[in-house]
């Protein structure tokens, strides 16, 4: 796909900033010391990242599927975790919201998360449901003009940074599966809200995960977010989003592979001549660019379809995520493969590359998942 | 109140300088940049906007692609550019360049309380003329080399950088001020800035806008009208690699000794 002059200046931007802004120091310290780095936080709002699909009357550009999916993947092309940072108000933290919320709480939500001033997460996932989201067993049980919610989330990306959190929980006990399930927006300060100790990930550090927990947490019936017991459906929708997301992360990921290998290829000298003049490596090479790129025009072209609001959307967006996730993996293990003993060695990028694009197979729907949202639709 | 930056679309001399067989640039065949000092120049302009509400206008000369420098330039937040753009302008050098950016600005209009801003020279030529040549032209003060710009009143108060020093020099609006990197750093554009930039006042001023102005005649603009013509140009042989030799102590000093020895220096 060729990109119209708008798209061509948007990625322009977030190469530059991506580029000036995500220096090997502040990649180093993410990944060392594994904190959330407020100052590039503020600097991302500042330019806007954070609101890129909040429609402009709630504070957010008003942009599009492309756009979006084009910062992602600029942003983690130089590191996965920071593209994490704008994505999540964009994707599951805002998504709800912006697809079920009624007036008042767009009004009230987005324009906070849209300039970074706040953040909001997503608790889907418990410790007995994730894809399966009918195992849900946190609930919310009606109490006079409240709600009263107990559970526990678990892998919640961003909950130690997060003042608000979007969670999934039972509201009909007597629907089995995964109806009866309501959407909430809860203010993490409220009392009876707990977080567990953050997780120690393999990659992606720099943006915490932790679990949730909810004991006796009173909420107003002011939270609850869309119909009551149709949460079911806007989670699979906001994840439909986040799907996109990760694909476009996983380009990002799978070109930065591309680009270290490259490099290295030329410089390293082996028998007396630079690797790359090895077909053994040069083959490599040639696979990664063409997953990269096929794994790019599946990105966009999803992107476009979401932008048309086209049926195919949701299929396009699994094949996108699956591909690209998968792609992905593939390109980190060549590239680090090319490396050899230095690509092993925690000093060349594609170390971390290689622990980044791990989780891209894996988060907001595994590829098997995707495999079964694909076929699915082919099968019905 | 308004500010007007004068640009320039420069070739990227961070690639590979082409040269066209008669030693001129072969500019088509390089990436384009906004010039770095220029950049400089819109950071100024657009943190006095931020501070005191300035409409910010950029003009620039060139030929029609300079338009995707001009949105880039409102994506970071300019007001109003100016695209000063025909054939007979074509070849000018600095002199004739300096004649016609003056003139397309006198025809704008300069008030009493504007201030014009340009980068202090540009990566392509280096010849930090066109700044002070256009002040020239429209009468007005100029202070060249600001490292710090403060703004009282009806006057600027700079720091005018010097290689083993400053002066601090003030000058009332209206006023020229060249900018140079260590003023600022130039912002990103903006995500809704991209969205928005399309739909901003792009104005194009051909020949015919110019032709009556005082200042334009046919011998004073475009290659005719230029005193200076290039005779050559080429990218320089890079010099050999040096050496560095850390540490303080005598070990340092005996190796350095004999590197000398061994290439008869000493």
């Amino acid at each position: 796909m060729i990109l119209d002059k708008k798209h061509a200046l948007q990625q322009k931007l977030f190469r530059e900033f991506a580029e000036n802004e995500f220096t090997k120091e502040i990649q180093d310290e993410l990944d060392q010391t594994h904190e959330f780095n407020w100052d590039m936080h503020k600097k991302m709002a500042k330019y806007g990242f954070m609101g890129v699909k909040i429609p402009k009357q709630y504070g957010g550009t008003g942009s599009d599927h492309l756009t979006y999916a084009l910062m992602i993947e600029e942003l983690a092309r130089v590191d996965a975790v920071l593209a994490i940072y704008a994505n999540t108000s964009n994707s599951l933290g805002g998504g709800p919201i912006m697809l079920a919320g009624n007036e008042e709480q767009k009004k009230f939500y987005l324009p906070q998360v849209a300039s970074g001033e706040k953040i909001m997460v997503f608790g889907l996932t418990e410790p007995g449901a994730g894809s399966d989201a009918g195992g849900t067993t946190t609930t919310a049980i009606p109490d006079g003009d409240d709600y009263i919610i107990n559970g526990r989330k678990c892998f919640i990306s961003g909950a130690p940074m997060a003042d608000w959190i979007v969670i999934f929980a039972k509201t009909d006990l007597t629907k089995k599966g995964s109806r009866g399930i309501s959407m909430f927006v809860v203010d993490m300060h409220l009392p009876g809200v707990s977080l567990g100790a953050p997780e120690k990930k393999m990659g992606i550090n720099g943006y915490p995960t932790c679990d949730v927990v909810f004991e006796d947490v009173r909420v107003s019936k002011d939270c609850l977010v869309g119909p009551l017991n149709k949460g079911f459906q806007y989670a699979m929708k906001t994840l439909d989003g986040g799907r996109l997301g990760v694909a476009a992360m996983s380009v990002g990921v799978a070109q930065s592979c591309l680009d270290e290998a490259v490099k290295y290829a030329k410089e390293r000298k082996q028998f007396g001549r630079p690797i790359a003049d090895f077909q053994g490596v040069s083959f490599m090479i040639a696979e990664m660019a063409a997953d990269v790129e096929a794994a790019r025009q599946l990105t966009y072209h999803a992107a476009m379809l979401k932008d048309q609001n086209s049926p195919e959307a949701t299929k396009a967006c699994s094949i996108a995520k699956y591909f690209a996730a998968e792609a992905a993996n593939r390109c980190a293990y060549k590239a680090v493969q090319i490396h050899g003993g230095y690509g092993y060695i925690q000093e060349y990028k594609v170390e971390r590359l290689y622990r980044d694009a791990r989780i891209m197979s894996i988060f907001e729907g595994t590829s098997q998942v995707q495999q079964i949202v694909i076929s699915s639709s082919l099968l019905k | 109140m308004k500010i007007i930056v004068t640009v320039k679309q420069v070739p990227d001399t961070s690639g590979k300088v082409a040269v066209n067989p008669d030693g001129t640039l072969d500019r088509a065949s390089m990436q384009t940049i906004i010039n770095p000092d220029d950049l400089n120049a819109v950071e100024a302009a657009l943190t006095l906007k931020d501070e005191y509400g300035y409409k910010v206008v950029a003009f620039t000369m060139g030929p029609a692609p300079a338009e995707g420098m001009l949105r880039e330039l409102m994506a970071m937040g300019v007001d109003e550019t100016v695209l000063v753009s025909a054939r007979e302008f074509g070849g000018s050098d600095t002199y004739a360049t300096s004649q016609i950016l003056a003139a397309a600005i006198d025809t704008y209009g300069v008030d009493d309380e504007d201030i014009i801003f340009a980068g202090r020279q540009a990566i392509d030529g280096d010849t930090a003329q066109v700044g002070p040549q256009i002040a020239e032209k429209l009468h007005l003060p100029q202070v060249t080399y600001a490292g710090d710009i403060k703004k009282d009143g009806d006057t600027l108060t700079i720091h005018r950088m010097l290689e083993d020093g400053y002066m601090v020099v003030k000058v009332k609006t209206p006023c020229m001020v060249t900018c140079i990197k260590e003023l600022n750093e130039p912002r990103y554009m903006s995500v809704n800035g991209t969205e928005e930039c399309w739909d901003m006042p792009l104005t194009v001023m051909g020949y015919d806008a110019l032709k009556d102005h005082d200042l334009i005649d046919a011998t004073t603009i475009g290659l005719k009208g230029s005193p200076t013509n290039i005779y050559k140009s080429f990218t320089p042989p890079q010099k050999g690699v040096g050496m560095m030799l850390e540490g303080a102590g005598k070990e340092t000093t005996d190796k350095l000794a004999g590197i000398l020895a061994g290439k008869h220096i000493i």
